[in-house]
């Protein structure tokens, strides 16, 4: 991911889809944050769906602030070598290799 | 295999001896089998092979089960019908044209058509619990921690455990007591003899002995509204049964269960858009080359057009509403607001623990769906989740035991939620049912 990527810069998102009205541009939008493109049929149903969804989820807001305090402890181990999965076994599941290192496609 | 429950039924043999020898333990498709598929109900995955085991599936090789191979289910975990998977569907052995239940849909139907003495599922949000009661079995969802994820394919793994599904609720605790326990792989897994204070912490076999004597049951209110009139009826006459055996009950409120389903849904969606990130075609997935011979653009257009091929439309779903609760200038509105209902879940569950042993309601507040029901309306899948999720959010064990059937013959599943680490008092009480 390059940069740190918004909703709400120059968009006008921000409003948009609080208001619970999702257009497929929006929807567009998301998908291409999350890196998956979608078909026009998608976009279309999707910006339905997420207008119900979201109205829903908007149901958070009579929520009360809640002080919590979790029992969080760390989890340490020595610093040494362990046995580990090998190179070989873990490019397996990979679809394309090189010189024992993973092969992607171009970067830009 | 006439159910669908299996997407890969390729036996796996454990040791000559152990506590399971002899038994068959089905194993959920996204718990990682070495040498063996697992699809997590993925086309992504569907060529996927681990090189290694999880935890519980080693647990299982050395306690003598011998795997039948790897349940269907829906897509990563992402359903309660089981009807996302891109294997097709499962018929509910129990009822016939009716889901069984979800995620863990393939282990549940296993274990009721006979097709395994026991199973494995995963349950982030209900995903053992609810095909357990649709099929009319036993589902345990653990204590977070008590069971390691390492090899769990992960979804929401702040949430999740892997936890047992059997007939009885005295053999879901004796596959419990082969899974539970710490591992140096997980470092969110607990001891629960430290937890407990107790030597005999994971003795959960025998703790089901049916004596609930003196056992004081809460019933939240919150968790009967909106229930079927068939479940309700059927959930009074199980708290009837243990009535009659010695326990007995009084009604709670919790409030903050009223936001469980929408703060468990943004929790796991944002979890879930980080967590499936991971496939992308190069290092496992979908390859690029298979999908589009010749295609040439760059890293970002890649990605973007593997997942669309790989996933189904469900985990799309998930992982758009999860980007979009995590972006800037919603975090606050969506992610943070789903944080504090689960810091409120969590408070009201202990103080009403306080003043009960286990805490009783209907596992799911409706009988299970006929097929295709759901599927157009994700809203209305997702709402059937009300009575499951809130114990995720607040880390506690539940087991669902079958109680009863409505008067059109649809199973009945009872959900008893116990303290963090109190898994021996919910085997108790599930056992004086079942």
């Amino acid at each position: 991911m390059d940069g740190i990527e918004t909703l709400s810069d120059g968009t006008g998102l921000a409003v948009a889809m609080s208001e619970s009205a999702v257009d497929p541009e929006e929807v567009a939008h998301v998908a291409d944050l999350a890196r998956v493109d979608l078909a026009d049929d998608e976009l279309e149903a999707f910006a339905e769906q997420f207008a119900d969804i979201l109205a829903y989820f908007e149901t958070l807001d009579e929520v009360p602030e809640v002080e919590s305090e979790p029992d969080l402890t760390n989890v340490m181990r020595a610093d040494e070598v362990e046995a580990s999965l090998s190179k070989a076994e873990a490019l397996e599941n990979a679809p394309d290799a090189e010189d024992g290192f993973f092969k992607g496609p171009r970067v830009s | 295999m006439s159910h669908n429950a299996y997407i890969t039924a390729e036996p796996i043999e454990g040791s000559d001896d152990g506590p399971l020898a002899g038994r068959t333990v089905a194993v959920k498709d996204n718990i990682s089998t070495e040498g063996v598929p697992t699809t997590c109900g993925s086309t992504m995955l569907a060529e996927y092979v681990p090189p290694y085991d999880a935890t519980v599936v080693r647990r299982l090789k050395e306690a003598g089960a011998t795997i039948p191979g790897k349940t269907n289910m829906d897509e990563f975990g992402m359903g309660t019908t089981t009807e996302t998977s891109a294997f097709g569907p499962v018929e509910n052995p129990a009822a016939e044209g009716h889901v069984p239940g979800g995620s863990s849909g393939g282990s549940a139907a296993a274990v009721a058509a006979g097709e395994a003495d026991l199973a494995l599922g995963s349950d982030t949000g209900g995903s053992v619990r609810c095909p357990a009661a649709f099929c009319g079995v036993v589902g345990i969802k653990p204590t977070y921690g008590l069971v390691s994820r390492y090899g769990l394919v992960a979804y929401a793994n702040s949430l999740e455990q892997i936890g047992p599904l059997a007939p009885t609720v005295e053999e879901a605790a004796e596959l419990l007591e082969v899974i539970a326990g710490p591992d140096e792989r997980d470092a969110t897994t607990r001891d629960a003899r430290e937890e407990t204070g107790e030597a005999d912490a994971y003795d959960y076999a025998s703790a089901a002995d049916g004596d609930v004597e003196g056992m004081e049951v809460g019933v939240p209110a919150e968790l009967l509204e909106g229930a079927d009139e068939g479940v309700t009826e059927q959930f009074w006459d199980a708290i009837d049964d243990l009535e009659s055996r010695g326990a007995s009950y009084h009604e709670v409120d919790l409030p903050s269960l009223e936001h469980a389903v929408e703060a468990y849904y943004v929790i796991a969606m944002s979890e879930a858009s980080s967590n499936l990130a991971r496939f992308d075609g190069v290092r496992y997935g979908l390859p690029a080359s298979e999908t589009d011979e010749g295609y040439e653009g760059d890293w970002n257009d890649t990605f973007a057009r593997v997942r669309e091929e790989g996933f189904g439309e469900e985990v799309k779903r998930r992982v758009l509403l999860g980007t979009y609760a995590l972006s800037a200038g919603y975090q606050d509105k969506y992610y943070k607001k789903a944080q504090d209902a689960r810091a409120w879940v969590k408070r009201d569950f202990d103080e009403a623990l306080s003043e009960a042993d286990v805490l009783a309601s209907p596992t799911m507040p409706v009988p299970p769906f006929e097929r295709g029901e759901s599927l157009d309306d994700p809203l209305k899948m997702y709402l059937a989740d009300a009575n499951t999720t809130p114990v995720n959010l607040a880390n506690l064990p539940a087991i669902s035991v079958p109680a009863g059937e409505t008067d059109e013959g649809l199973p009945v599943g009872l959900q008893l939620v116990g303290p963090a680490f109190g898994e021996k008092t919910v085997i108790r009480a599930g056992s004086a049912l079942a």
